[in-house]
């Protein structure tokens, strides 16, 4: 078990350096200049002083060669200093750090109501002996995922709001302007856990032991949930770490339309604004959530399905 | 196009008959048979629709004409906000302008923004898969890590940090949209390559001499395709989503352009007033993406039934 646990971990950290490389790469080397790309966003006129070039040249490192840079950069990082935000001049960590707990009540609000929903929709279909009835919610996960996350946060403004009132439009007024928000953001989230879990409740379902188990005379219910849910949830908890990153990222597009405080709009404010050190802090911290997400599932399921330990000893033991 | 999407499979038919993949087993199923192709489509209407409704959109995004006589840009003020009706299918907006004739003509600046996308994804991801599954090796090993990193980072992120890098336009966009699902295209790649990389066909051709390329390009590639085409439509939804979300957020092509993304991010101003701004160009995209998702489900059926 400890071999596994330094396994994964090692694994972690390798894909968050790697991660942090490509983000140097991507936003540091690829613009060919980024000082130039920096010092012009801050100004209307598009006139640069060149002093003033060569300054922010030296103060980010930009007069050194690349690897001395990127060395230097990766040192900073892995003590958590992204340097400074370029818009605003305050340290980037302490700028995601500030947003991040809007967004995370956003995204843990959308996440529940993800697995909720499209967990309820998955057991409800395989369950239902109506044929019309499971054809109906099966329908509903290939629109969830087709529908434009945007578009659906706006109809519901839009009806909610606007016609009836229910909810505010707006900003992040408590759990009432949390509803809509959280709801659009579970939209595709919900959609690919309903997809991904009916297709594993159906292989169960398949399976002897749902058999042996009605077999036995349990009722339908119980072996519904009890031997099927709970073998079928397992596949379906792995792509979990996938859908919070990428609830993380669907972030920026919810609070923009809903005019939210958070990390999804200094993304969206900081790309406008080409603060290259923000979107790099930006993309290294969803590589974390990602990372950190894979790496708990990862020592939490052989808890929950001994037969991975066992098969990674075996191996290990034959190595 | 949604016309070679659907023949796809067919179109790879004559590769598959020729005699050392004969192998694999006859394959009776995979002759360019247009017949069992049209009764496959007509028996499933919301396979129909959807080729119906991609067509249409593809025949927009280059005749649009064909569907909207008015022009997208000029607007007749004193006609401004009007609702949904027999002459302004989809209303007007605050200058004026035929909604429905922007959405026409913001399909072709959407579809070509996804075109690129799915193609960098395509050929990048491929290339990187193929490699890695025909090399092997050590350079698997290096080129697989690299594609597990970039599936770590969100795909939006990694579309935002590139438009960060590259800039605002509609290619950019496009591009950066296909560089962030690289990883999909790279790892169904590989597995296909190794999948049939052990075939005893290729074995066969590898001892009766045949050179590395030839192996791969005669008989590896046309026998891996099949399941990367597959994610191709698949990723085409996709794309055709993210590129729209990015040019919602304002980095895709400069306001007067239609781009499906713009005109939506434009009617969220008046969302109060004429709610036909946001919702009707919504089900533009909303529309197309579905309807390739269908496409894609029935080309992934067809393919593993056809195996």
């Amino acid at each position: 078990m400890r071999r596994y646990v330094i396994k994964r971990l090692a694994q972690a950290v390798g894909v968050l350096w790697a991660a942090y490389t490509v983000s140097f790469l991507v936003l540091d080397y690829l613009p060919g200049d980024p000082v130039t790309a920096m010092a012009g966003a801050g100004m209307d006129s598009g006139q640069v002083d060149p002093k003033q070039i060569a300054a922010l040249r030296h103060e980010y490192g930009f007069d050194k060669p690349v690897v001395v840079q990127y060395a230097e950069y990766l040192g900073r990082a892995a003590r958590g200093d992204f340097g400074d935000a370029v818009s605003t001049g305050r340290p980037v960590t302490s700028t995601l750090a500030d947003a991040l707990p809007q967004t995370l009540q956003l995204t843990g609000a959308a996440l529940l109501l993800a697995v909720v929903l499209g967990g309820g929709l998955a057991v409800l279909a395989t369950y239902t002996a109506q044929r019309w009835l499971r054809q109906l919610l099966l329908s509903l996960p290939p629109l969830g995922v087709s529908v434009p996350t945007f578009w659906v946060g706006l109809l519901l403004v839009e009806t909610f709001s606007f016609r009836l009132h229910w909810f505010p439009a707006f900003g992040n007024d408590g759990p009432k302007g949390l509803v809509l928000p959280a709801l659009t953001l579970a939209v595709p989230t919900g959609a690919q856990v309903a997809q991904v879990l009916a297709k594993s409740l159906l292989t169960a379902l398949d399976q002897a032991y749902v058999e042996t188990a009605r077999a036995k005379g349990a009722d339908r219910w119980r072996v519904h949930l009890r031997h099927a849910l709970r073998n079928a949830s397992l596949p379906a908890l792995t792509v979990v770490g996938l859908l919070v990153g990428q609830l993380i990222a669907g972030s920026v597009v919810v609070e923009t339309v809903f005019s939210r405080d958070g990390l999804g709009r200094v993304t969206a404010a900081a790309v406008t604004a080409q603060d290259i050190p923000l979107v790099q802090g930006v993309v290294v911290f969803g590589a974390l959530i990602f990372v950190t997400t894979n790496l708990v599932i990862d020592l939490v399921y052989p808890l929950l399905d001994p037969r991975v330990v066992v098969a990674s000893d075996r191996r290990a033991a034959l190595a | 196009m949604s016309q070679s999407l659907v023949d796809d499979p067919a179109e790879a038919a004559p590769g598959l008959e020729r005699p050392v993949e004969a192998s694999r087993g006859p394959d009776p199923g995979r002759r360019v048979d247009v017949r069992r192709l049209l009764r496959f489509v007509v028996r499933r209407p919301g396979l129909l629709l959807s080729v119906v409704v991609l067509v249409l959109v593809v025949l927009a995004s280059f005749r649009p004409g064909l569907f909207a006589s008015q022009d997208p840009l000029r607007g007749v003020p004193s006609q401004n906000f009007r609702g949904p009706s027999g002459s302004h299918w989809f209303g007007t907006d605050e200058l004026g302008r035929d909604v429905f004739s922007r959405v026409v003509h913001g399909a072709q600046l959407s579809l070509k923004a996804t075109l690129i996308a799915v193609l960098v994804a395509f050929v990048v991801g491929g290339l990187l898969g193929v490699v890695a599954g025909f090399v092997g090796r050590w350079v698997d090993d290096v080129l697989m890590r690299f594609v597990d990193v970039l599936l770590a980072i969100p795909a939006l992120f990694m579309s935002l940090a590139l438009v960060t890098a590259l800039g605002y336009g509609t290619v950019k966009v496009a591009v950066a949209v296909g560089i962030a699902s690289v990883a999909a295209f790279a790892r169904v790649a590989r597995a296909e390559v190794l999948r049939v990389r052990q075939a005893v066909f290729v074995e066969a051709s590898r001892a009766s001499g045949a050179r590395w390329y030839s192996v791969l390009g005669r008989h590896v590639l046309p026998n891996a395709a099949g399941p990367v085409i597959v994610l191709a439509t698949l990723d085409f939804g996709s794309s055709i989503l993210a590129v729209s979300a990015l040019s919602f957020l304002g980095y895709g092509a400069p306001p007067p352009a239609p781009e499906w993304g713009t005109l939506i991010s434009d009617g969220r101003n008046y969302l109060a007033n004429a709610w036909w701004l946001t919702a009707l160009p919504g089900l533009a995209i909303a529309a197309t993406v579905l309807a390739t998702n269908r496409i894609a489900r029935a080309l992934d059926g067809e393919w593993s039934r056809q195996r």
